[in-house]
């Protein structure tokens, strides 16, 4: 690992100079890259002028929006990777299946005008039942999927989670049909707030509020609980946890649970922004957040939800600011692209996240 | 209870309880399985496909495999001490095929009560209808109850019933069913000369097989496989024994020439969706070998793998197509026959496979399934993005692709397609097979068995790592190559990461490190639900459930290499496992080494 990995940091030391290798450069040059499209491209933007303030604070709202939503799922990875040390490659589909859930009740609401008369009560069912249904489930494939790879190591348990992720989709597909369903749309919900003077929609309120509250009862319930210590005894050393007399597989079981309502309103979250569900929505948010809660640093609550907030607002802000500038056609399509993007740097060169190093130090 | 005494994995075999328990919980179990099938819309579209026309569908057999499941598992979950006689064994297994009815017909009672419709799209009143035998829905439940029941009875007799016996009847089932499932195939096939055309016709009437047909079939296979256990067998071995080792060589060489035989003459034979079937079936043995050397071998366990395919499908499209987006259209280059653009082809999915690899060299395990799944969407982005839409076309793809030319004679049809897919497979195989066992193979398996401790013992690993994505990327562009001219034309919308999946999803049902095992993998995974093609969207539903059930039951996969053997036979003497690491992140901790899926 020698020349990989005393290159991995952000600067080199400068022994490692007179060894640069190819890869070295190659790395340098991706590093150089990125920076100049940053930097070039934001230069451009600025220079040319096209978007205005209020359409700047849109597209950051929309950001904290969309990352708060990321937030929420990238907790359910975080938590159990701290725990288990399994990437739970279908956190994104147990998303899916609150939205979906939600959907069901949502629409029969809109129907009977329940949502329109009583918004905040049927905001609250919908909530209900896509918590219950996305906590359901993620239990579920906890205690039928990954516990027998509870102690099994290398690439079984993630193969495993890649084939629970499809089963979810697929059994979603089957059972709802593969046709896009339109979300509700209450009237509502159009509504605009007035916040310095930019006006902001309603739903993206909500969603930055519900985000919040559930992280706040998620951080508290971490921190102060019985339960919550457990928990972090079990991420910190499993083996020294049960030895205290922690039961993990309860604290295992309590922690998809948590993950799954976390991703649950996530889903309801989702999808009212974007007011549709269908069987794979869940994918692409999914891969998203997992980057979202490596770049906050894996296994850190409070890296999760700052990772999630910084990609959401970069995804958002990013195409506009960064490719614009640049030339380049249509910069929304790519908008996955600097979310890919961003992972892939993140996953290179600093996969310990931002606040892994504190974690890490900590321990030492 | 303490968590002190953490169990390791629980076994079923072992699960607590009185028989009676169990008996209820394995009814719940099979009842649920019935449950999912129906909601989840597979069971109507088995009920299509008739198995023996107008007597059982697909859809009765997996319900009535169900119920003798049900059946056969209570047996087998008996008490290991457990001698009590047939007659308690056959109530509990009553008992869980009850069970198992029960919930179905549960479910038939919500379906009549309750309008489900709208949310579960599959529950038709056809499948109501269906599943009550069309008897109404309070006398339907009682039939579905005592016919579960039955089954359970029937299942746990089977299963207690000598071998000798329940052998020849599953083997004759099972031919009934094959012959029944892919009878247009088989018809088709049988359509030659007068005493087939006549047997045909005595088998099979126009829409499937007719119950004589399936006596005739059942009978013979039965016996067969009877006589064949009973005496043929040791025969045969007797008189292998009693052969030089000269012979059994030239034995085994007629073998596998027969083999190539049958491959090689069995689409003509059997007519051009059957080649069209096996070329799919041949492409995805291309890529299998590719991910093969990636994740088999050395270990990298490789989401992003689509990207190579995609580079040697567009690079054939724009180096041969008729199309204003192809190089010869607006550059010096001439447009290539596809004979010299397939070499240029893969020569630019080796550069991209060690570009590719090239970032992530020093990321590991998990970390690097993720990014390597990354690195293949941002391809599958900007393949499709406007932006790269002046080059490479966008959305709306490249048209026009020439199938390639041997003289005067165009490769169009699919059986012909099938025979370059075949030779180029052929080509790839020999070179994976000499790889694996080279200095270069067992390098790579040193890195994935152990990168710190390989890298100690003089390996280049960044040379190894990155020849493995190169080599591995050679053969997906091989396949892209071959895939772009099958369909003469190509669209950003076929790289999907599905593919991906796809084919580790073939080498791990295979085994991984095979080679005869992605054969095998693609045969299962991508032939077969061609093969039923109403079943076609439910595939990717299958890949998922395949992937659990193969980690969870036979990581080595169906087809296992003889090293993985010998590796997973040395371990089950020690026991498992390590203690599970404790660092933050896994870049610095060698424990994601990729060593063996085994437990």
């Amino acid at each position: 690992m020698t020349d990989v990995a005393a290159s991995r940091g952000f600067i080199p030391k400068l022994s490692t100079l007179s060894r640069f290798t190819f890869v070295d450069v190659v790395l340098w040059a991706l590093r150089i890259g990125v920076i100049i499209v940053v930097i070039g491209g934001t230069i451009g933007t600025l220079i040319k002028a096209r978007y205005g303030a209020a359409q700047w604070f849109d597209f950051l709202v929309f950001g904290v929006t969309i990352g708060s939503v990321y937030a929420l799922v990238a907790l359910g990875y975080t938590m159990v990777y701290g725990v288990l040390r399994l990437i739970n490659f279908a956190h994104g589909d147990i998303m899916m299946t609150g939205a979906f859930s939600g959907y069901f009740v949502a629409s029969s609401f809109a129907e009977s005008g329940f949502l329109d008369t009583n918004p905040f009560l049927a905001m609250l069912g919908i909530l209900a039942v896509a918590v219950t249904t996305s906590t359901v489930i993620a239990v579920l494939t906890e205690r039928l999927a990954y516990r027998p790879f509870r102690r099994v190591r290398g690439l079984a348990p993630l193969i495993c989670a890649i084939g629970v992720s499809f089963f979810l989709e697929q059994t979603f597909r089957g059972a709802f049909g593969s046709g896009v369903r339109a979300y509700p749309d209450p009237k509502w919900q159009k509504n605009t707030l007035d916040v310095f003077g930019f006006s902001v929609p309603l739903v993206e309120v909500l969603v930055v509020a519900a985000a919040l509250i559930s992280m706040l009862v998620l951080y508290v319930i971490v921190q102060r609980t019985r339960m919550g210590t457990a928990m972090r005894a079990v991420s910190e050393d499993s083996d020294t946890a049960a030895m205290m007399g922690i039961d993990v597989n309860k604290v295992v079981v309590f922690t998809f649970a948590l993950g799954g309502a976390m991703a649950g309103i996530a889903g309801v979250c989702y999808a009212f922004v974007f007011k549709q569900v269908y069987f794979f929505m869940g994918f692409t948010p999914g891969i998203k957040a997992f980057g979202a809660a490596v770049l906050g640093g894996i296994g850190s609550v409070p890296g999760a939800m700052l990772g999630g907030l910084f990609l959401g607002i970069v995804e958002s802000v990013g195409p506009a600011l960064f490719l614009d500038g640049i030339g380049i056609t249509a910069p929304y399509q790519l908008r996955d692209l600097i979310a890919f993007t961003l992972l892939i740097m993140v996953l290179i060169f600093r996969p310990y996240g931002i606040m892994g190093e504190r974690m890490a130090k900590k321990r030492a | 209870m303490s968590a002190v005494s953490e169990s390791p994995p629980v076994h079923r075999s072992s699960v607590e309880g009185s028989p009676l328990n169990r008996a209820l919980r394995l009814g719940l179990v099979f009842g649920a399985i019935a449950v999912y099938v129906a909601v989840v819309g597979i069971l109507p579209l088995m009920d299509a496909r008739w198995i023996v026309v107008d007597v059982v569908s697909l859809g009765d057999a997996t319900l009535i495999a169900i119920g003798l499941g049900a059946g056969a598992a209570v047996a087998a979950r008996r008490s290991p001490g457990g001698t009590d006689g047939f007659l308690p064994l056959a109530a509990h297994a009553l008992l869980a095929g009850a069970v198992a009815g029960g919930l179905l017909a549960l479910l038939a009672i919500a379906m009549s009560v309750l309008d489900l419709r709208p949310i579960f799209i599959a529950l038709s009143p056809v499948l109501l209808e269906t599943l009550t035998f069309g008897l109404g829905v309070p006398l339907g439940s009682v039939v579905l109850i005592v016919s579960g029941a039955l089954l359970g009875v029937l299942g746990a007799a089977l299963s207690l019933g000598p071998v000798t016996i329940r052998k020849p009847i599953l083997i004759g089932l099972a031919f009934v069913l094959f012959f029944g499932v892919f009878q247009e195939l088989i018809q088709i096939m049988m359509q030659f000369g007068e005493v087939i055309g006549d047997l045909r016709e005595t088998i099979f009437t126009w829409e499937g097989l007719n119950p004589t047909g399936a006596a005739i079939i059942f009978v013979l296979s039965a016996g067969g496989a009877y006589l064949w256990t009973k005496s043929l067998r040791a025969q045969l071995h007797e008189g292998m024994a009693h052969l030089s080792p000269a012979q059994q060589s030239h034995v085994r060489t007629l073998k596998i020439i027969i083999g190539i035989l049958l491959v090689v003459l069995f689409p003509i034979v059997a007519g051009p969706y059957i080649g069209q079937v096996m070329m799919l079936v041949g492409l995805y043995v291309l890529m299998g070998m590719g991910l093969n050397l990636e994740v088999g071998l050395a270990g990298l366990l490789d989401l992003g793998f689509v990207a190579f395919f995609a580079v040697g499908a567009y690079t054939t499209a724009l180096l041969t197509a008729d199309s204003p987006h192809a190089l010869a259209a607006w550059t010096s280059i001439p447009s290539l026959s596809y004979w010299a653009a397939m070499p240029i082809a893969i020569l630019c999915s080796v550069i991209v496979g060690i570009l590719f690899g090239i970032p992530v060299l020093g990321v590991r395990g998990d970390y690097l399934a993720v990014a390597t799944m990354g690195l293949g969407e941002i391809v599958r982005v900007i393949v499709q993005s406007d932006m790269a839409a002046p080059l490479l076309a966008g959305a709306q793809g490249i048209l026009q692709i020439p199938k390639p030319r041997i003289g005067n004679i165009e490769l169009s049809d699919p059986v012909s397609l099938f025979y370059l897919t075949l030779v180029c497979s052929a080509v790839a195989a020999y070179f994976a097979w000499r790889l694996e066992n080279s200095r270069l193979g067992r390098a790579w398996m040193a890195v994935r068995d152990d990168e710190d401790v390989a890298q100690a013992l003089g390996i280049n690993i960044v040379k190894v790592k990155l020849l493995a994505y190169g080599l591995g990327a050679a053969f997906a562009g091989l396949a892209g190559s071959i895939f772009a001219v099958m369909l003469t034309s190509i669209y950003p919308s076929s790289f999907q990461l599905l593919i991906s999946i796809n084919v580790l999803a073939l080498i791990i049902v295979g085994g991984m490190g095979s080679l005869p095992g992605v054969v095998v993998g693609a045969i299962a995974l991508v032939g077969l639900p061609e093969l039923l093609r109403e079943f076609g969207e439910y595939r990717y539903l299958f890949y998922g459930a395949a992937l659990i059930i193969m980690m969870r039951i036979k990581p080595e996969g169906l087809w296992p290499s003889a090293t993985r053997q010998r590796e997973l036979r040395a371990a089950a003497g020690e026991l498992e496992p390590d203690e599970p690491q404790t660092a933050p992140a896994g870049v610095e901790t060698p424990s994601f080494a990729t060593q063996g899926l085994e437990k």
